[in-house]
């Protein structure tokens, strides 16, 4: 072995994304010796903190893992307690919160496609870089994202750790009018909408593609964003309840973050690309147009183009937001109630990333015992690391800084949030 | 030359640096007024330092932050810290009325992997902090503010009185007198604008404790609504627990 052949590639701070981490290569001549995402973001021990504490305190509390999609942790928190307490959230509540957790993909998708991914692309540091050469895209972006916030704000009080939301509904509900004043503004963020898809259906991917088991939620009626069975291309199809007995967390040594695998499969794949594999009959028939005159009608299974899926998401949820703002009939009674008892519940929604799964079980008197929470990233890891892994043969002639970029970007193709899943990333690529 | 700002990160959920791109309507303006020289979550590129402004975020929890803390300090010419974790240690401070190697078990398999300090802390408690901008999370309207005060070298209003005032400011009606709902907000900080009462429930503290608090007083209103002791450690022990104000009171219900 010769030592001119050793390459170390090491990114010690993984740039745009959620959080900290650094990626680790270490290559020998055309063997890749090593690949590790390394999560160093500091423990928070949210499920230890959590036990004592009062159930309807969840939401709140576990909102503070991420500020980027609070709603997903919110809307995994009450759904369990509700789950516990035999409570079901009627129309038009259940809607209301099909709504505001439109406006979170909204806009985080569109932080991710403007702030984080597009620039990759294109060859720039960040967005700030890419608004001198292409000012309207950047603001065209900006406003698209701002609708987004604007959702979250009118119904969740806040756009960062909304304080609306409470077990068995809301705290306060908003006028018909108060909704419909978003009207004009959700309409223009359609057509942007559409203007993005193909913008960003213009830019170069990397030709790769591999076959991924996709684990999303299922609803029977609707593409499912906050409830459904857990189901994969796989064969995979479960109620939230038995998520533990299928999947398991696992504790590596580099990561304050725990993998998860699917038990007897291992790697699986959550997110917008999950999402679309596997309900993409569900999409509305002007966003399964749109997908086929982009090139990837019904399937994708790059993960390079998942900025085209989350366009396209992003597009959904805006009609989606305009049809259920139509439907909405201000109800009486902002939540329900129903008698404190002991048991045990689980939630699980779709965070833009992809499943948020949470479990709680609480006392007779409401306190919690114990909570466990597996947010998206962590369950997206170990199909990051596969995807480098695969990736990197690929381009070997390619020059350090050239490779560190590429890694970055198959890296950033997940939207990972580091924050979330420490219970995540800086690169060091070793070439022998 | 533009005055060169810096985003660094520590313990924390991202959410208050995301005000800063959140900032839809101004963020390319205030990328026009100072040079965006260190934000690792928005962009590759790092400028080195010295930096004018840096923007803390997060506590401080692990034996490396507290190697940062300081590097960041010597190449900074302001450090504002924001937002609970950084201003008062956060959600995550909850640790420090517990042991911390029981919550490493509780969560972690292997808890040998992880570095942790038994506390966590306020950034000002190790570094000079020469402002602090309060919320769990920041309001992004008092983020543009203080950046805008200091490029134009002026006191940044900020108003450090309790949340009533904004509660009078809004016209909502008082939830605790009119509805018996417990409410943090008069010992809390302004800077949400009065949210939680607005949308009818108590405050819930997150911007922490205003200045001059009085909890005793206020704990004592509570019991007479039929909060328990327990409820009230619970109270103060939320995303300000470690704010001295919270601490004191909490412990008195313990």
């Amino acid at each position: 072995m010769s030592e001119k052949k050793r390459r170390i590639i090491s990114v010690d701070y993984l740039a745009r994304v959620e959080g900290e981490g650094a990626l680790y290569i270490q290559m020998n001549g055309s063997t890749l010796e090593e690949v590790q995402l390394k999560i160093f973001e500091p423990p928070r021990f949210f499920e230890a903190f959590l036990r004592g504490r009062d159930y309807r305190e969840a939401p709140d509390i576990t909102s503070r893992i991420c500020g980027i999609c609070p709603i997903a942790y919110q809307m995994g928190a009450v759904q369990a307690m509700e789950a516990i307490l035999g409570l079901e959230v009627p129309e038009p509540l259940r809607s209301l919160r099909r709504l505001i957790y439109c406006g979170e993909w909204i806009e985080s998708h569109v932080l991710h496609i403007y702030m984080l991914h597009a620039p990759d692309f294109l060859g720039f540091p960040d967005a700030v870089a890419l608004a001198k050469v292409a000012p309207e895209a950047v603001k065209r972006g900006l406003r698209l994202k701002k609708i987004g916030n604007t959702l979250m704000t009118l119904l969740g009080g806040r756009e960062i750790h909304p304080i609306n939301l409470q077990v068995g509904g809301f705290y306060r509900l908003p006028e018909k009018t108060e909704l419909l004043a978003l009207k004009p503004e959700l309409e223009w963020a359609r057509e942007a909408a559409i203007e993005t898809l193909r913008w960003v259906a213009g830019f170069e991917f990397p030709a790769f593609e591999r076959e991924y088991e996709y684990v999303a939620l299922k609803h029977p009626s609707e593409y499912a964003i906050h409830e459904g069975r857990l189901v994969s291309n796989l064969g995979l199809d479960i109620p939230i309840s038995e998520y533990e007995r299928h999947f398991e967390e696992e504790h590596v040594a580099r990561s304050t973050a725990l993998h998860s695998i699917h038990t007897g499969h291992g790697a699986y794949f959550v997110g917008p690309m999950a999402r679309y594999n596997l309900n993409f009959e569900q999409l509305s028939p002007s966003v399964k147009a749109l997908a086929e005159e982009v090139g990837i009608a019904e399937h994708c299974h790059n993960p390079f183009k998942s900025i085209l899926v989350r366009s396209l998401e992003t597009l959904y949820a805006l009609e989606e937001a305009l049809r259920l703002i139509e439907l909405y009939q201000k109800p009486d009674t902002a939540f329900v109630s129903g008698p404190l008892k002991a048991g045990k519940g689980h939630g699980c929604t779709e965070a833009p990333r992809g499943i948020c799964y949470h479990r709680y079980e609480i006392d007779a008197n409401g306190l919690i015992l114990n909570a466990k929470i597996v947010p998206p990233t962590s369950q997206n890891q170990k199909t990051i690391e596969a995807d480098l892994r695969h990736l990197l043969p690929l381009y070997l002639d390619k020059a350090d800084p050239e490779l560190q970029h590429l890694c970055e970007q198959a890296i950033r193709n997940y939207d990972p949030c580091i924050s979330c899943s420490t219970h995540f990333l800086k690169l060091e690529v070793a070439r022998a | 030359m533009k005055p060169k700002l810096a985003v660094w990160k520590f313990a924390s959920c991202d959410g208050c640096q995301l005000s800063l791109l959140d900032c839809e309507d101004e963020l390319l303006m205030v990328a026009e007024a100072l040079e965006i020289a260190h934000f690792p979550e928005a962009s590759r590129a790092v400028v080195a330092g010295p930096y004018d402004i840096s923007l803390v975020e997060g506590s401080i929890t692990t034996p490396h932050d507290l190697e940062r803390i300081e590097a960041i300090r010597a190449q900074s010419t302001w450090v504002i810290s924001i937002g609970a974790c950084a201003t008062a240690g956060g959600i995550q401070a909850l640790r420090n009325f517990q042991a911390v190697e029981d919550f490493m078990r509780m969560v972690y398999a292997r808890p040998e992997y992880i570095q942790t300090l038994s506390q966590s802390t306020a950034i000002s408690e190790h570094i000079k902090v020469d402002f602090e901008l309060r919320g769990c999370p920041i309001n992004k309207n008092q983020l543009l503010e203080l950046i805008n005060a200091l490029l134009n070298r002026r006191k940044p209003h900020l108003p450090s009185e309790s949340v009533c005032h904004e509660c009078k400011l809004r016209g909502t009606v008082c939830v605790m007198v009119s509805q018996g709902i417990p409410c943090l907000g008069p010992v809390t900080h302004a800077g949400c604008g009065a949210i939680c009462p607005a949308y009818q429930r108590g405050c819930y503290g997150c911007f922490g404790p205003s200045d001059s608090p009085h909890p005793a007083a206020l704990s004592q209103a509570f019991k007479s609504l039929g909060v328990s002791e327990a409820e009230l450690v619970r109270l103060y022990r939320g995303f300000n627990s470690n704010a001295p104000a919270f601490r004191e009171e909490s412990l008195q219900h313990e």
